[in-house]
């Protein structure tokens, strides 16, 4: 008998399951596109089918590590840009539990990029949400990874002389299994890349585009957008590494002259997540390892019984 | 007979230095004598004066010794030496027989590759050979070696040399390389290891020499082990089936035999890049459910600086360990050292509530281990166990019945699912894991995927239930309960049978060694030789360093006039933090540091005692060793 009944309960399952009993005031301003993230993913639960007991949500630091406040799950609100190492353990440790990882673009692909570049190279099957606003918000405007080049803030006062990192090329080459872009401003596409994205059994990193209505008001709040995937003007193998290579290439650069691209852009899905490649090599039990403390009868192997090697 | 044989095997980095010594090491406590270990090693792969040393005895042995008095010199085959008035390193192949040398006992042996080692260009060596009375087998092990096997194997020549020299049964070794070789290699080695033996007793009157392996008996059933064994089967006993980490000397040895061993009895170990991940795979493993681990040296522990941070804050259970070297910054990475002390006490911004272990010998580094689990387990803290290169390399015998428990993979500080629905849960649904008046200040926690158990672990400071909090009060009372924690475990380590404070030496000494960590049976030694010399002399070591045992460190020091602070460390950390932690007894503590990257010897600690406290007389330091005088308390 599993000793966490919440997980594949298989229960019926409501968006609102997902808000909080009492919920607090949120800290995000006015038309901030964190609120599309949140709307998108409780939205996008009833359709994965897991109920808030099983979920584990796992935020890094900035406006957007507050998601947790305010969505019903449980929750772990790290430190800044250290969701993954944190989200993939405990993935390790239980598996059947439905894992997420959300932060900022200054966590995933600044101070937490080592551990973006690893988690996908490793193929863990985590979702993982970047809430891209392209500046640093919490901390009132600084310029980010995502900013683009000549981005003028308090600590760029000259404008930034960086030319901005390419997320969802870096994510490709890190080795992602699924990636796409979505925008705050577009709920529908949203609800259905997140869905995509729970449901894929491998790291699948979502860059959702959410507008900063205080600290980045030179951006155009991503709207209008085109979804590349019902748009006739795009065609490209999205299983093809190379084509969506190039496609990915075009989407960062139109972002930096006022086109917005959004969609689903790679999808792997042959590709076994980490976790099934570690039990393939026996070095991971199949039974989740977090079930076995719970397990009265479970036996325990002692020092005492290997120390031949020492006589 | 002599009382104890201190062999020293010495060549270059890759030369199989650590192999032939542990084989030899295993040997000689097969034939019944007790062992300590002592390793020198560069921090190069290939290339590199090296050596390792055995103290073999048959009364039971706590520390390296006093110098040695048989010397293997080999040399180093892969030297590329440097001659000439600026060689920075000097010549590798001699450095056997031109470092340290002076350590050489009186009357000691040397047998040297005459293959490699060129003794006309070993400076003053046959005045030094005539002034010491030492006995020199020349013998060339490299052709000896080539005319059966390989040149590589001038190893085992060298240990064949060893036996006909004192004595020792070759059966015991040659049973050793039966269990670890095998085929040609096998055949070959035994062949080398009995060639040479027969030569130096053909060609040698080997008992002129005086010195004669001691024989012994063990009365129970003993294993050869390390510090880091201990720490991973201390960890392993507990239900540790999680560990995550980065290579980093020499925290590796721990890393590596637990990565050996948890795949093969269902656990996970994870290589990740870099430790502030590690630290991070940790807690969060420890999150979902598992006991976890992790750990690193020094500089990699300076990167968990901020996830053990995280981990005191959300009152996540997990176990690191802190293997010192000798720093600051890279320092001498394959070197000893105590300077990590307040890195690990204080590391991390805010008040901690850290658990902090120092274990001074394998057997407390498997039962601190254990408790270490225990305590972050139970009362839901991160715990420490910090050691050092030393304790961590050193091979020691041990009864194998120390490890001879019970495996405890008890949670004490988590709650089961069914205890959740009785469980104090806020308006909004959540359970309350951050209770304000939870006994002893443990509040329970649930686990991601019980259901009923849905609580927010945030750094930020926070509601009972999780929810971020910036309310004075509310601020107050979890830190407070937090904090609470630490009377708790001190009153949980004070209640046990047997304390982690290790006394040694007649109860009303005048006279006191005080220390902490890996130089506690160094002090030991040291403290039976000064009350043979009929000095008063009683040695306390610490291993709790958080929550401070304060009460044992106040009763000792109040029972003595003076007490010399033996530590590893150029500016006197422990005596600082006992400063600290007392207020005061500062005008008793004398300080004996040693920081040129070696342990202590014994005979370094009862030369301090003897020259400078008990109303000594200072004079000129005759070792690599500073005393510091008492400085009064802290103002």
């Amino acid at each position: 008998m599993s000793a966490f009944s919440a997980i594949g309960a298989h229960g019926d399952v409501e968006s609102t399951d997902f808000t909080p009993g009492i919920e607090p005031q949120p800290t995000w301003c006015p038309g901030c596109g964190d609120f599309g993230v949140l709307k998108a993913l409780k939205q996008a639960m009833p359709e994965v089918g897991r109920s808030p007991d099983e979920v584990l949500l796992v935020t890094g630091i900035g406006c957007s590590g507050k998601l947790n406040s305010y969505f019903e799950s449980y929750g772990f609100h790290t430190i800044h840009g250290r969701s993954l190492p944190v989200a993939r353990a405990a993935k390790l440790a239980n598996p059947g539990l439905e894992v997420i990882a959300a932060g900022g673009d200054g966590d995933g692909y600044g101070i937490g990029g080592n551990h973006f570049m690893h988690t996908a190279r490793e193929n863990h099957d985590l979702t993982y949400i970047v809430f891209n606003n392209e500046v640093f918000g919490l901390t009132k405007g600084q310029t980010s990874p995502t900013s683009p080049k000549g981005h003028k803030s308090k600590t760029q006062p000259h404008g930034s002389a960086k030319d901005p990192v390419r997320p969802l090329s870096l994510s490709l080459a890190s080795g992602s299994s699924y990636i796409a872009r979505t925008a705050a401003v577009n709920p529908r596409q949203a609800k259905d890349i997140l869905v995509e994205a729970m449901q894929h059994d491998g790291f699948a990193h979502v860059d959702f585009l959410t507008q900063c209505p205080t600290w980045n008001k030179d951006a155009k709040q991503y709207v209008p957008y085109t979804d590349v995937n019902e748009s006739d003007d795009y065609d490209w193998d999205e299983t093809d590494r190379e084509e969506a290579g190039h496609m990915m290439y075009e989407v960062e650069s139109a972002l930096y002259e006022g086109e917005v691209l959004t969609g689903r852009f790679y999808h792997d899905p042959d590709r076994p997540s980490y976790q099934a490649e570690k039990q393939r090599i026996g070095e991971m039990p199949t039974t989740p390892l977090a079930e076995r403390y719970a397990d009265p009868d479970a036996t325990w192997e002692r020092s005492f019984d290997l120390l031949d090697v020492h006589r | 007979m002599t009382d104890e044989l201190i062999w020293r095997i010495a060549g270059g980095s890759g030369d199989g230095i650590d192999s032939t010594s542990q084989n030899f090491a295993k040997a000689l406590m097969r034939s019944g004598l007790h062992i300590f270990t002592h390793r020198h090693y560069p921090s190069r792969i290939r290339g590199g004066h090296t050596y390792a040393q055995i103290r073999a005895s048959a009364e039971p042995v706590t520390s390296r010794g006093d110098g040695y008095n048989f010397l293997l010199a080999l040399g180093d085959s892969f030297g590329r030496s440097q001659t000439g008035e600026y060689a920075v390193y000097g010549n590798e192949e001699l450095k056997p027989l031109t470092e340290n040398l002076h350590d050489l006992r009186e009357g000691g042996v040397i047998v040297y590759d005459s293959g490699l080692i060129d003794i006309d260009d070993v400076p003053d060596f046959d005045e030094q050979v005539e002034a010491n009375g030492w006995h020199v087998y020349p013998l060339d092990l490299r052709a000896l070696a080539r005319d059966v096997g390989r040149e590589v194997m001038r190893n085992t020549a060298g240990v064949g040399a060893t036996a006909a020299l004192t004595g020792i049964d070759l059966s015991y070794i040659e049973d050793l390389m039966s269990d670890t070789m095998h085929g040609d290699t096998l055949e070959q080695n035994l062949e080398i290891l009995e060639t040479a033996y027969e030569s130096v007793l053909a060609d040698y009157d080997v008992e002129a020499n005086g010195l004669e392996v001691p024989t012994g008996t063990h009365e129970r059933d003993q294993v050869l082990v390390s510090g880091s064994h201990a720490i991973a089967y201390g960890a392993i006993d507990e239900g540790c089936r999680f560990i995550s980490g980065y290579p980093m000397t020499p925290w590796t040895d721990v890393f590596t035999i637990m990565s050996q061993l948890l795949p093969d009895i269902g656990g996970i170990s994870e290589q990740v890049e870099d430790e502030i991940a590690a630290a991070a795979l940790a807690i969060g493993a420890s999150h979902a459910g598992a006991k976890a681990m992790s750990g690193s040296s020094g500089g990699g522990f300076a990167l968990m600086s901020e996830p053990l941070g995280l981990a005191e804050m959300v009152e996540e259970p997990v176990v690191l360990v802190e293997a010192m070297r000798a720093g600051p910054s890279t320092g001498m990475p394959t070197k000893t050292e105590q300077g990590d002390l307040e890195h690990v006490l204080y590391t991390s911004q805010g008040d901690s509530t850290r658990v902090v272990f120092a274990p001074g010998t394998p057997e407390e580094a498997y039962e601190q281990t254990r408790l270490a689990f225990q305590v972050a387990y139970d009362y839901n803290v991160p715990t420490i166990v910090i050691y050092d290169q030393k304790l961590g390399g050193e091979y020691r015998t041990m009864d194998a019945a120390v490890f001879d428990r019970d495996p405890n993979p008890s949670m004490g500080g988590t709650l089961a699912e069914s205890d959740l629905e009785d469980a104090p849960h806020h308006a909004s649904g959540k359970f309350e894991r951050f209770r304000y008046d939870a006994a002893d200040g443990v509040s329970p926690r649930s686990l991601p995927g019980q259901a009923g158990g849905r609580f927010l672990a945030t750094g930020n400071e926070h509601w009972p239930a999780g929810h971020i909090a910036e309310d004075p009060a509310n601020r107050v009372k979890q830190m407070e309960r937090r904090l609470s924690k630490y009377d708790a475990i001190r009153r949980f380590l004070d209640g046990r049978d047997g304390s982690n404070q290790t006394a040694y030496g007649p109860a009303d000494a005048a006279y006191g060694i005080l220390t902490w960590g890996s130089n506690q049976g160094t002090v030991e030694e040291a403290v039976d030789r000064l009350n043979a010399d009929g000095d008063r002399v009683k040695a306390l070591g610490v291993s709790d360093l958080r929550p401070f045992p304060v009460a044992a460190v106040t009763a000792f020091l109040e029972s003595v006039d003076e007490a010399l602070v033996v530590e590893m460390n150029a500016t006197g950390q422990f005596r600082g933090l006992v400063q600290r932690e007392l207020g005061r007894h500062g005008d008793k503590l004398y300080s004996l540091l040693k920081y040129d990257g070696e342990p202590f010897e014994p005979a370094e600690i009862v030369d301090a005692f003897e020259t400078r406290v008990d109303g000594g007389v200072e004079t000129e330091p005759r070792y690599n060793t500073r005393v510091v005088p008492a400085a009064g308390d802290l103002q």
